[in-house]
């Protein structure tokens, strides 16, 4: 396995994902005598995983079971150890059609964060591609290094620590496209410039405040970047319920064969496929949004270097 | 599989996508070929051998010239108004007539300096907020000032422009929500992808850029072939197509059942026009198949019957009388290339039905006109245990059905039906606001995870189904109220 090929089988030192149910995993890294501990009971590594095929059931020890899943970017970002703010795979799908990317890319990244992106961003590059990304916290870049190594992917990343707004990404006229996701990134558009290729290379900035859009777009133009153009786009989920709804009682009218449409306690009605042979109540498929939903992540800018 | 140097050039032969503000057109780069495009004709032979992404005027002649880097006039203070009180639109304040403004354009004067020309002789001009002659400059340039660049095509240009242009041929697929696609699916090189759409090739198309030439798909296609008019868009190098294999849906059953044969081959397009030449005659070309007539292209240039089969035609007439010999001979010939390409066709179909039977195929897509369901419980046999599925349909009502019947059939996890709304903005100093919002008309997803499934277990996959679901908000317990 790794995230940047599939693999069939589990395989000792890899990254798998523990499914346990609607909205309900967790990655663990598959070792030799090792255990780990789920709310359906332990999972025996040794036993229950290596050697297995990915997509396997896996029963615990206290009867319940869980799906071992290989693992994604996208399975990824749902369950990586946050260190930072990350951006989820709404943002990152249209980031990377945006910005034109394809297996052979070079693309520059700043912040690193927690990884999210940068792992989407090596998984679309490979395997011809590369990634070069800034962080300029030490630990996270450390952490981020590690978990590249872990997933199999150290060959297509290269992790620099430094302040990408002072130092850039560390190339120069190479880069298909540049990606910035920090606190100014208007002070890091110069640097942006001069990394990517002569012509055609597109840029992204992503800012959750539209003070920070607003002097990213100058700071764009005053570069000469064309094509600016700023987005957000939001994700709405629907839930798959099967509702029913009561028939109000309107009475009858005053003779008594006289029934005004919707009279569900006659009879002849059950072959309507929507009426329900109990009380008045009839029943429909519904995708019913989320209570709870992403207003805004951050506003998406893009331009096209000329 | 790999790439053109850092900068690619506009060559003959190629797709390009004509670009001017929002507004895209894809054509073919033809020499001596005259183009339409947002009100201009003119000829890309000029074009040729620049780079990919440059930006030309249309000279009087109907050709391109890259356009010169003008400076933007000086930031001196201009003289302006605070605000729209006393100006009244009467139509009257513009002095130059639609005739003085042709006579400027005859002459050759360029954009630029008939939008100067249209500020100077503007009575209410200076009268305006300094933000409203901006407007007013930008609206100008916009007519007057027509430039065009011209762009290669990827999946970020055809997507926007089918949306904008063709909405219809790719059943309102908005590229955001092919976006999602690509990503949910986790496409990448090395996949072994199924696809099955009818979007005239364009997420055929999408699916290959972000393979890059490794790995393979099978394209699933209705009818007599499948439909890859935007596919050739995209400009793939040839080597892309080697691992590109097609098979028709009508033979998903058979596979599925263990009775599939090639001794019957679904109806070729190109075939049955050739046997309609020869019973006839003289026949004309005819376009027979379902496929051809839904395909329009999206280039300028009109289909082209094909010059040989044409030439055959006109051969043969002019000959039939005298050289009735040579006409026979010419017979046997064309009996032999249709055997030879039934015999192509037979042993394409068995490959790509041996990849098929493997079941392990890296992930599955459906964006077609048909109802998901009878796809979706069918073609998932063919892939592999977890791995991601995506399915996209225009209503959401069909995807409401496929996720019940996915839940009846188990072998699912993680299904999720989803929309996405895209907000565009406009941003200026001090006049930063949306522009508009998209949602609804981008149509819906329904992705998910495969997992192995244990077949002759009902209860197994209800109890799955339970686990899958989210808790309900409200469980009347015994104890609580009555709901």
């Amino acid at each position: 396995m790794s995230f940047v090929e599939y693999g069939d089988t589990i395989k000792d030192g890899d990254t798998a994902i523990v499914f346990l149910g609607h909205e309900s995993m967790f990655p663990v890294k598959v070792q030799h005598g090792t255990v780990t501990q789920t709310k359906y009971g332990v999972i025996r590594h040794s036993t229950d995983l290596i050697g297995k095929k990915y997509g396997s059931k896996v029963t615990c020890s206290k009867g319940g079971w869980v799906f071992i899943l290989h693992p994604t970017p996208e399975l990824w970002t749902m369950n990586l150890p946050h260190r930072t703010q990350i951006l989820y795979s709404t943002d990152i799908s249209i980031i990377t059609m945006m910005l034109e990317l394809k297996p052979g890319s070079i693309v520059c990244e700043s912040g690193t964060g927690s990884g999210s992106l940068s792992h989407a961003l090596i998984r679309t590059v490979a395997p011809t591609g590369h990634l070069y990304t800034v962080e300029f916290h030490q630990q996270r870049a450390e952490k981020a290094r590690e978990e590249f190594r872990e997933h199999g992917v150290e060959h297509l990343v290269t992790v620099t620590n430094q302040d990408v707004c002072k130092n850039g990404f560390g190339v120069s006229n190479i880069a298909d496209a540049v990606f910035l996701d920090i606190p100014s990134p208007w002070e890091a558009i110069g640097h942006a410039k001069s990394a990517l290729k002569a012509e055609g290379g597109r840029i992204c900035s992503f800012s959750p405040c539209i003070e920070q859009v607003q002097r990213t777009c100058l700071a764009m133009e005053e570069y000469g970047f064309t094509e600016i153009n700023t987005l957000e786009i939001l994700l709405r989920v629907y839930n798959v319920r099967t509702i029913s709804l009561q028939i109000p009682d309107l009475g009858k009218a005053a003779e008594d064969n006289s029934s005004s449409g919707f009279d569900s306690s006659n009879p002849s009605h059950q072959g309507s496929p929507c009426a329900n042979l109990q009380q008045g109540t009839v029943q429909f498929k519904s995708g019913v949004p989320l209570r709870e939903v992403v207003g805004h992540t951050g506003y998406l800018t893009f331009a096209t270097k000329s | 599989a790999m790439e053109e140097g850092p900068s690619a050039r506009i060559r003959e032969g190629d797709c390009a996508v004509l670009k001017r503000d929002e507004v895209f057109k894809a054509v073919s780069v033809l020499r001596r070929r005259k183009i339409i495009f947002e009100k201009q004709w003119f000829y890309l032979d000029n074009a040729i051998g620049h780079i990919y992404g440059t930006t030309f005027e249309v000279t009087n002649g109907g050709n391109l010239q890259p356009k010169q880097e003008v400076e933007e006039t000086s930031t001196e203070t201009k003289e302006a108004g605070t605000d729209n009180r006393n100006i009244v639109d009467d139509g009257k304040s513009q002095k130059l007539t639609h005739d003085d403004i042709k006579a400027l354009k005859d002459k050759g004067i360029k954009g630029q300096e008939i939008v100067q020309q249209l500020i100077e002789n503007s009575t209410t001009f200076r009268d305006k907020t300094e933000f409203a002659q901006d407007k007013y400059i930008k609206k100008k340039k916009k007519k007057y000032e027509a430039v065009i660049t011209i762009v290669k095509p990827s999946t970020r240009i055809l997507s926007t422009m089918y949306y904008a242009r063709e909405p219809g041929k790719i059943n309102h697929l908005r590229y955001d929500t092919l976006a999602q696609m690509l990503t949910l699916g986790n496409i990448h090189a090395g996949n072994k992808m199924i696809v099955m759409e009818t979007c005239a090739g364009l997420v055929l198309g999408a699916v290959m850029e972000r393979m890059g030439g490794y790995g393979s798909i099978i394209q699933m296609y209705p009818g007599g072939g499948p439909v890859r008019a935007a596919t050739s868009c995209f400009g793939f190098p040839k080597p892309f197509f080697d691992n590109l294999h097609e098979f028709p849906l009508s033979k998903v059953q058979s596979l599925l059942s263990g009775t599939f044969t090639t001794e019957i081959l679904p109806a070729d397009p190109e075939e049955n026009a050739l046997v309609e030449e020869e019973s006839n005659g003289l026949s004309e070309e005819k376009q027979t198949s379902l496929q051809e007539t839904e395909e329009e292209p999206a280039t300028e240039a009109p289909m082209e019957i094909n010059p040989t089969e044409e030439q055959d035609m006109m051969d043969i007439n002019a000959e039939d009388v005298e050289f009735k010999g040579n006409k026979e001979k010419e017979n046997k010939e064309n009996v032999r290339e249709k055997q030879m390409k039934q015999w192509e066709r037979r042993k394409k179909l068995k490959e790509a039905a041996a990849l098929l039977r493997e079941k392990n195929a890296d992930g599955l897509i459906v964006a077609s006109k048909f109802h998901p369901t009878p796809l979706l419980l069918s073609l998932l046999e063919f892939v592999a245990p977890s791995r991601p599925f995506v399915v996209y349909c225009q209503y959401k009502e069909p995807l409401l059905e496929c996720y019940t019947k996915l839940r009846e059939r188990g072998g699912v996890i993680n299904l999720k039906l989803s929309e996405t709304w895209l907000r565009n903005y406009q941003v200026l100093p001090d006049r930063s606001h949306p522009k508009l919002t998209m949602s609804g008309g981008g149509g819906y997803l329904l992705s998910g995870i495969t997992v192995i499934l244990e077949k002759g277990k009902s209860d197994s996959s209800s109890s799955e189904a339970l686990k899958m679901e989210e808790p309900s908000s409200k469980r009347c317990k015994l104890q609580d109220l009555p709901c």
